[in-house]
């Protein structure tokens, strides 16, 4: 019986709208806060063509209107042209998000006709020596503004997605023009999420509180500038908010994701919480797998909160927050995410922040698996 | 394009490249589906759309709009004046002129 007031996990909860398909952990570039996990399957364990086709087509009978392609980088998938046609027959929104790094004039124009809707572009700094220290990538800068110019060509529509750090947070006002010079539509500020690499590089990453403030001013007035020119999201970093984020719009409510080698996850990162097994796309169906998966099921609802969260009045806002934060930080995912003021390791978490962002710690890559 | 867009009588609204409207049979609804984004629509939303095609000028789309659900065209033009330059303002529409 759960408590009066919480409900438990629907019999048949909302269909999702978004799938972000995971190629290939395959990267040239090492980001030291790329969100993949630190222990990565290679090439041999990859989904075929046909079976990305009939997840694809299983997923839009399921209700998903929209796919990310992504990975790693999906363009070392030498059939992404393939896989995106795939995703177009099954009527779906594709959505190519790629660092740029593999994609050639002659690939985009075969993703055109393959019928792709959108680019994601990623960026790691302004210029060639912020971008690819970060890269860890000689000349990867320099190909994503070819990219950036080949994409403007064609005439699909551009995002760029800055993640931001300590290291780059000073520029974001050169990172807004330089999204307005490349003729983007979008620009995605994502301030690093302290998962996966990222969580091994708090001390080379974790911006000042200052910034963080500085950020969010800088955006305001950019948003309010630039409307009608550039639509700018903003993913501010956490650990100094007063409240969680509605992480994934809440577990198993709005996306699905499924990894290189088949596991349907309800969020990238939900390998970190341990404990917690997945289900793979050989050995049962999409919908199944979203509808009635111990892993889909285990935070929907809010029968499973613990207090603060459970007698909270913005429960039903931000659903507790991150649960791969809550396993990171409080030990428990079933924990509130302790980025919430109202957590119990609220206090800790942030001067663990303030402490690693004085810190002078070097970055580690990522290393990008066989 | 800043602060205050506008969408003069003449101007005709086309859906940016990337910018599609779609049957969401699962739900039984329209939906705009855009770069990172699907919003669900109403019937009128979906009924501006469906003019919404880079010939039409928007005093037309309202007078279309006004015949054939029997409303008073300044209310029509205020409603879709107001939907359209919201997604002229998210990069999902944009006035020819």
């Amino acid at each position: 019986m759960s408590d009066p007031g919480t409900t438990g996990a629907p019999a048949n909860p909302k269909p999702p709208m978004a799938l972000l398909a995971e190629l290939t952990y395959r990267c040239p570039l090492a980001c030291p806060y790329c969100s993949n996990p630190t222990e990565m399957t290679g090439r041999k364990a990859e989904l075929t063509v046909e079976q990305w086709a009939d997840v694809f087509g299983q997923a839009a009978a399921l209700g998903v209107l929209q796919v990310h392609i992504s990975g790693g980088e999906p363009a070392s998938r030498r059939d992404l042209e393939e896989i995106t046609q795939a995703a177009v027959e099954a009527g779906l929104y594709t959505n190519l998000i790629t660092s740029g790094v593999g994609l050639t004039a002659k690939r985009l124009k075969a993703l055109d006709a393959a019928g792709l809707d959108h680019v994601q572009l990623s960026i790691q700094g302004v210029d060639a020596a912020a971008a690819d220290e970060i890269g860890n990538y000689r000349g990867g800068f320099e190909r994503k503004m070819a990219v950036a110019g080949w994409v403007r060509e064609i005439g699909f529509p551009l995002t760029l997605n800055a993640v931001m750090h300590r290291r780059n947070l000073d520029r974001l006002e050169e990172t807004i023009a330089l999204a307005v010079e490349l003729g983007a539509r979008r620009l995605e500020v994502a301030c690093v999420q302290f998962h996966g690499w990222a969580t091994l590089n708090r001390g080379g990453l974790m911006p000042t509180r200052e910034q963080a403030v500085r950020a969010r001013d800088t955006v305001a007035a950019a948003r309010e500038r630039l409307r009608g020119v550039l639509v700018i999201d903003f993913v501010p970093p956490d650990y100094y908010a007063r409240y969680p984020k509605a992480c994934m719009g809440g577990w198993g409510s709005v996306g699905l994701n499924v990894t290189p080698d088949g596991q349907v996850l309800p969020c990238h990162a939900a390998a970190s919480i341990e404990g917690m097994s997945f289900e793979r796309v050989q050995d049962r169906g999409l919908k199944e797998i979203w509808r009635d998966s111990a892993a889909f099921n285990a935070f929907r609802g809010d029968a499973w909160m613990q207090e603060p969260c459970r007698s909270c009045e913005r429960k039903t806002l931000d659903r507790g927050g991150c649960r791969c934060q809550a396993m990171a930080i409080a030990g428990d995912a079933a924990a509130t995410d302790p980025t919430c003021s109202k957590s119990p390791h609220n206090a800790a978490l942030r001067a663990a922040a303030e402490a690693d962002a004085v810190s002078g710690a070097a970055l580690i890559y990522r290393e990008s698996p066989a | 394009m800043s602060a205050g867009t506008t969408l003069p009588d003449q101007a005709r609204p086309v859906l940016l490249r990337g910018v599609r409207t779609h049957w969401d049979a699962v739900r039984g609804n329209w939906v705009l589906l855009a770069p990172e984004r699907a919003i669900a629509l109403d019937e009128i939303g979906a009924a501006i759309l469906a003019e919404t095609d880079g010939e039409t000028p928007f005093g037309e789309i309202v007078e279309r709009l006004a015949a054939k659900y029997k409303a008073p065209p300044e209310q029509i033009a205020t409603d879709a004046r107001r939907f359209l330059t919201a997604l002229i303002d998210r990069r999902m529409v944009e006035a020819l002129p």
